[in-house]
């Protein structure tokens, strides 16, 4: 440190500029963080939230002063940012642990063999017990019928963007309004299936309603990740097809999509991920219900984030611990999906395709 | 593995589907089975090409019948509104004369995603350039697949945790806010101390919300910076803040409007998480930090189970409204990548 004091900023030269040594930001690190802990215990702040945000600030100032101080404006600037970067993610990690670490060590207490084989029939929102038996069938038929419908008119479409609509007028339309699909909210799509099939057709509640409005909301995702997925097959396996005299619709069926095949598998399975967790439309058109409904063509049915939903809503603490354990089997559902669908995608990766 | 299978699977494959077709008309072999494949292959490129831009036209027709079913349904409740419903506050929908209108809700929609938009961009943006360009490499993709997975948290799950754990944390920093803050009218408070039920607390659930989907967008398209540009910046002896405000931002700018829309549409449209952190009220309140507002989404969840008829088409109303505001922001992010994309291309 002193050998950085008394050489003062006279130096012109950038290679032998003068650099703070690299324990620098863990020093200052500690410092701010020691401050932020007088200061938070000192003033009575209560939330720790406060004192990890007064701590990122000092941390940032005392990172500026001391670069500016030693190494000059331009890297002071420099040392500004990278400590607001690190700030970012760190703080930004916070909540995201939380939200996972809330969810796992509440729910874990309530999930037993019984949470996981039961329904809610019977069970009041003061007892114990009960379980999400009825909510599991249902998310698992709602999100199945939605797939049938979706998986197969979204890699047609994503196939008809892809070899057939290149540049052309509808091509252009469909792929505009995927975009702007995909960002139509989850309750607007309930909205519509609800005015729609309920009160124009006069049609009853079912799980059957609900997934039709997770069809609306999986197609887009299911269009774009196989569109990008055909878009990677290389043209020399379609040409080698044609030029064999192979008509261009089995050279689709029988070379484009099968290439493809393990990315096509990875979108639909991440756009199945998606929909699973989705809450509104299900509220909407499903309506919940206590007790075991297999058939999702008659009466209403549950799902789990609807049965989140309700058990939060119930507000005593027994339905509070069953709503966390809803959340946590929802999260190892959609995660594991989400894994399984990456893990394939690796596994599946078209090799030999130059990316 | 896939490649040469594949390309010798084709002729294998016609065979079958060459002898009930044409094995009565052709008996010739050589020439034969070019034609026949020709003549399967007209009837199934027809076949196949109805049924792929079908399926397209019917994705369409979807988009269209959702703005029609709405309107109409709309149009039927807005005709039985006694007050005007681009400046009616209230939502009296069970109420003899029945008077509702979006002014307070379309509001706190608004507010609210602000809020989220406010503190999620430029944090996610920070994510995003620590994962692209400051974290080790080894564990930087171990750091996008985690942002990738969080993106998959269903909202629910954020509700919950907004309203049981992020709730009574925020009290203390209310209090604050309004202690030191006060003055800026948005962080005043009119009753301090009530529980932060409020659309500032809405804001930042839906902040820690979005963050992933932008974060994982604009990393993608800070990645895909050319190495070359970064590399030019650093040899004229740029500090790494330097290079980024040089190279990397402006290669990127498209993509970081577009993550932030996108962001934007998921905040505006979010629907559970609001419903359970909020506690709502029909009153354009511009002091965030007060429990009162709604918005549009949580207003339709937590009214529908109490609402018939004509109460329903006044949801089925606002929906519309949020459908349309949704459909301008995506439009607008098309927009400005569609141009961007055209500049950056004429540009490299």
């Amino acid at each position: 440190m002193s050998s950085l004091a008394t050489s003062s900023r006279s130096l012109g030269s950038s290679l032998t500029e003068r650099r703070l040594p690299r324990w620098m930001p863990v020093a200052n690190l500690a410092l701010a963080a020691l401050i932020a802990i007088a200061l938070g215990a000192g003033f009575g702040f209560s939330s720790k939230l406060q004192w990890c945000l007064i701590g990122a600030i000092l941390f940032v100032a005392i990172q500026y002063t001391a670069s500016a101080l030693v190494e000059g404006r331009r890297h002071a600037k420099n040392t500004v940012a990278t400590s607001l970067v690190w700030v970012a993610f760190l703080l930004a990690l916070l909540p995201l642990i939380s939200v996972l670490w809330m969810t796992i060590s509440k729910g874990i207490g309530v999930i037993n063999a019984d949470f996981l084989t039961h329904s809610m029939n019977g069970v009041a929102i003061n007892q114990d017990g009960g379980g999400l038996y009825h909510a599991l069938i249902g998310t698992l038929e709602q999100v199945a019928l939605a797939s049938l419908f979706a998986a197969p008119v979204g890699i047609l479409t994503a196939v008809y963007l892809v070899e057939y609509g290149r540049g052309n007028r509808l091509g252009k339309a469909i792929s505009f309004f995927v975009d702007v699909m995909t960002g139509v909210p989850s309750i607007v799509a309930g909205l519509f299936i609800l005015s729609f099939w309920i009160i124009i057709l006069n049609m009853p509640f079912t799980g059957f309603a609900g997934a039709m409005a997770l069809a609306i909301l999986m197609l887009p995702v299911v269009v774009r990740s196989t569109e990008e997925m055909l878009k990677l097959v290389p043209n020399e396996l379609r040409e080698a097809s044609l030029a064999l005299g192979v008509p261009k619709w089995l050279t689709i069926t029988r070379v484009v999509l099968p290439t493809a095949l393990g990315g096509i598998v990875t979108g639909v399975m991440l756009a199945v991920a998606r929909i699973v967790g989705e809450t509104a439309p299900i509220l909407m058109l499903v309506f919940g219900a206590d007790t075991i409904n297999y058939n999702p063509f008659s009466n209403p049915q549950s799902s789990l984030p609807l049965y989140v939903w309700t058990e939060y809503g119930k507000g005593t603490d027994q339905s509070q611990a069953r709503a966390w354990g809803g959340a946590l089997v929802l999260i190892a559902v959609v995660m594991v999906l989400n894994l399984v669908a990456r893990g394939l995608a690796r596994w599946k990766a078209p090799k030999g395709l130059s990316r | 593995m896939e490649t040469p299978r594949e390309t010798s699977a084709p002729p294998s494959d016609r065979e079958p589907h060459k002898t009930p077709n044409l094995a009565g008309s052709s008996p010739r072999r050589g020439r034969s089975s070019l034609a026949d494949s020709s003549g399967t292959g007209r009837r199934g490129d027809a076949i196949f090409k109805f049924a792929s831009s079908g399926s397209g036209i019917l994705l369409l027709v979807i988009m269209a019948a959702i703005a029609a079913f709405l309107t109409v349904r709309a149009i039927s409740a807005i005709s039985a509104d006694h007050g005007n419903f681009l400046t009616t506050s209230d939502w009296q929908t069970q109420a003899d004369p029945i008077t509702f209108g979006i002014a307070a809700i379309a509001t706190g929609t608004i507010v609210s995603a602000v809020v989220a938009m406010v503190i999620a961009v430029p944090v996610a943006l920070g994510i995003a350039l620590f994962i692209s360009h400051y974290a080790p490499r080894r564990i930087a993709q171990a750091l996008g697949y985690v942002v990738d997975l969080l993106a998959a948290v269903p909202s629910i799950v954020f509700g919950l945790w907004g309203a049981l754990f992020l709730v009574p944390h925020m009290l203390g920093v209310n209090a604050w806010l309004n202690q030191y803050f006060g003055w800026t009218y948005v962080f005043h408070q009119n009753e301090p101390g009530t529980q932060p039920r409020s659309l500032f607390t809405v804001g930042v659930v839906l902040a820690i919300m979005i963050l992933p989907i932008i974060t994982a967008v604009s990393r993608e398209i800070f990645l895909q910076v050319p190495r070359a540009h970064e590399e030019a910046a650093l040899a004229l002896g740029a500090t790494r803040w330097e290079m980024i405000r040089t190279a990397v931002i402006p290669f990127g700018r498209s993509g970081i409007i577009s993550a932030s829309m996108l962001g934007l549409g998921r905040a505006l449209g979010e629907t559970m998480a609001v419903a359970t952190v909020l506690s709502p009220s029909y009153v354009i309140n511009l002091h965030i930090l007060d429990p009162a507002g709604s918005t549009i989404a949580q207003t339709i969840a937590s009214q529908f189970g109490e609402s018939q008829g004509t109460g329903r088409d006044a949801l089925i109303a606002a929906g519309l409204v949020l459908f349309v505001i949704t459909l301008v922001v995506n439009g607008g992010a098309r927009m400005i990548i569609a141009r961007r994309k055209e500049y950056s291309g004429a540009d490299a």
